[in-house]
């Protein structure tokens, strides 16, 4: 019956080809912008959970801090408060998962006929578990390197690229500061961070022998900076607390002293950054789906014509033996046929104009099956939605009064 | 006549609601029609034969009296229940064919079958069976816009018939036919009445049309004026 009754449906949706077309536009328009406006969002969504994970997760960036000599107030890292055992002391607190000194500065890199500008991070090998860094070649550096401050170094791959082109460069030695250090290993590519920063732009060296034979002059023995790894995001207030009372016992900084350092959640940033990017896409979905409503009342408007250019239709049926419910029926399937039908097409274009975007701008546009699933219900329960009034109109007639309806 | 009727109408009346009132269309209708019989209903335009054909019909419901349809009363049906009695114990033939337009004529006749909850297979067979046993059978996939209004009529008597109904009700066939194919539907109505025993009643304008029915009902002014043998009207009777 159901069969039988769709088939009629798709007879009378041809039978005003024009009509049909027009009305199913507005449905076309609204779930092509839906789709693309899904997916612009989803692109946006992803790039920032990209950059989160390339970051790592549950990280905590401890800064050295403002200092205050004679009334001049230093701004964060300019005097290097924190030191290595700052480190050690704050990776034997509880919840803290690794912890990584690090001393940045850039030095001028040196292989063969190439060299290079970058940033030198001196660092532990627990760098790369807290950054969740991956090497694509070779080994880290080991916890022995960094006690002895042997000269290796770990290249990152915008480095690698500008140094040594298509050459393997494990096992090579490049020149750093004039100075000679073994290549171990090469990092896997990061790609940008989230202020558009290329991370793949650096060398990691042990951090004693950037402190010691790189930057000696500026790092006496401390760290610009410490990372810090904490087990969950849960962990992470306490964490904070307790990093900032450890610290705060181990300068030995009075009740009232202002910290010589920072304690920076980076994940809550990010996680703000990501809810920013869902928002977003929330709100010009709900605009989208004005649309969506704007052509649902597209289709109530000609189901209700067609309902009355057909009121003799419906009599003639009601005569022959059909109850209210099969007339209620038929008319829904029509609206809902015609809904879905606008919705094939507005999905079609919504990926067209999707890859397109992928074409031109240079940004993520990413369609979910979900999203598409999400527009044939959407489509379906317009159809419904709008089209059962009209149908209930068609199925509340008197057989009597329809039939002689001219 | 030792059977039960098929259609008892007792004092059976019909209200039309107008900005003056109500107007009396029907008034105290009280006839009894036999299984077998073939009833014409005459009587000049307004005299409330249309109504009474509506009525038989559960088309309209009636403003005073009982109507029996196969012994149950009408007036204790719901929407649902009448829809059926439309489908399985009425076929209905109009003046003005009533085909859909847009669906070919095997698909006409099967229409009714579809709100019978019959399968596909069978609606298809079904259909065809009447198609062929009007003449039509060649044509099943014609639009109704394609055939004359004799074929169309013989098509609109295969949709009347194919759910198998034992009363058939028709609202002057005829009217919009030129003689010769009045005839032939005539001839149709008749075979079906003899050979199948089906009961049926039609309007009709035409003395000659009525001709053919065995029994004579006419209507003045909403009330009945005759009931009998076709040959014995008087007042019908031309000058």
């Amino acid at each position: 019956m159901i069969g039988a009754m769709l088939g009629e449906a798709w007879l009378a949706m041809g039978t005003n080809r024009l009509r049909t077309f027009l009305t199913m536009l507005g449905m076309m328009i609204g779930v092509g912008a839906v789709i693309l406006i899904l997916a612009i969002g989803k692109g946006a969504q992803f790039m920032v959970d990209q950059s989160i994970a390339a970051m790592g997760s549950n990280l905590f960036i401890v800064m050295s801090g403002s200092t205050t000599s004679g009334g001049l107030r230093m701004g964060l890292g300019a005097t290097p408060t924190l030191t290595i055992a700052d480190g050690q002391a704050i990776s034997e607190l509880p919840g803290i998962v690794a912890v990584a000194p690090n001393a940045p500065g850039t030095a001028q890199l040196v292989y063969g006929p190439n060299n290079w500008s970058t940033q030198v991070m001196g660092t532990t090998p627990s760098f790369l578990e807290v950054r969740d860094w991956q090497l694509s070649a070779g080994y880290p550096f080991s916890d022995s390197d960094v006690r002895s401050a042997t000269r290796v170094a770990l290249l990152g791959q915008t480095v690698v690229k500008n140094l040594f082109g298509d050459e393997d460069p494990v096992g090579k030695t490049i020149r750093i500061k004039n100075n000679p250090y073994h290549v171990v290993g090469v990092l896997a590519p990061k790609g940008q961070s989230l202020d558009g920063r290329d991370q793949d732009d650096t060398v990691v060296v042990p951090v004693t022998t950037a402190q010691r034979k790189l930057f000696g002059t500026q790092f006496q023995g401390t760290v610009r900076l410490i990372m810090v790894q904490a087990s969950s995001p849960q962990a992470m207030p306490a964490a904070e607390r307790s990093i900032t009372e450890l610290l705060r016992q181990r300068h030995r900084l009075q009740e009232k002293a202002e910290s010589d350092f920072m304690v920076r959640n980076l994940t809550a940033l990010a996680n703000t950054a990501a809810e920013t990017a869902r928002v977003m896409s929330f709100m010009l979905g709900a605009i989208a789906s004005i649309s969506l409503l704007v052509g649902g009342i597209g289709i109530m408007n000609i189901m209700l014509v067609s309902v009355t250019e057909r009121t003799r239709e419906i009599g003639i049926r009601l005569a022959i033996g059909a109850r209210q419910r099969d007339i209620l029926l038929q008319f829904l399937l029509e609206s809902i046929m015609i809904s879905i039908a606008g919705c094939v097409v507005g999905v079609a274009l919504g990926i067209g104009g999707a890859l397109l975007m992928n074409r031109l701008a240079d940004t993520a546009v990413l369609i979910t099956l979900s999203s598409v699933l999400l527009a044939f219900m959407v489509a379906t329960a317009v159809g419904v939605f709008f089209g059962f009034y009209p149908a209930r109109k068609a199925a509340r007639m008197e057989p009597i009064e329809a039939l002689r309806y001219q | 006549m030792d059977k039960e009727p098929i259609i008892q109408t007792i004092g059976l009346g019909k209200d039309y609601l107008t900005a003056a009132g109500p107007v009396p269309a029907l008034q105290e209708i009280s006839l009894s029609i036999y299984p077998g019989e073939f009833v014409a209903i005459m009587g000049p335009s307004g005299s409330g034969k249309s109504t009474f054909m509506n009525l038989l019909g559960c088309l309209d419901i009636p403003s005073a009296g009982e109507y029996y349809l196969n012994g149950t009363s009408v007036r204790t049906l719901d929407r649902n229940q009448l829809a059926r009695l439309r489908n399985d114990a009425i076929g209905f033939v109009f003046q003005g064919f009533n085909l859909l337009p847009r669906i070919n004529l095997l698909a006409n006749v099967a229409l009714p079958l579809i709100y019978a909850g019959v399968s596909k297979a069978e609606r298809e067979e079904r259909a065809q069976q009447m198609l062929d046993k009007v003449g039509l059978g060649k044509y099943g996939l014609s639009l109704p816009g394609r055939i004359s209004g004799g074929q169309q009529q013989r098509v609109a008597i295969a949709r009347a018939l194919v759910n198998r109904p034992r009363l058939i009700l028709a609202d002057e066939p005829t009217g919009n036919l030129d003689t010769r194919t009045s005839q032939e539907i005539m001839n149709l109505f008749t075979q079906m009445n003899r050979e199948q025993g089906i009961t049926v009643i039609l309007v009709t304008h035409e003395p000659d049309i009525a001709a053919y029915a065995m029994r004579l009902v006419r209507f003045v002014d909403g009330h009945l004026a005759y009931d009998g043998a076709v040959g014995n009207d008087t007042q019908g009777a031309r000058p």
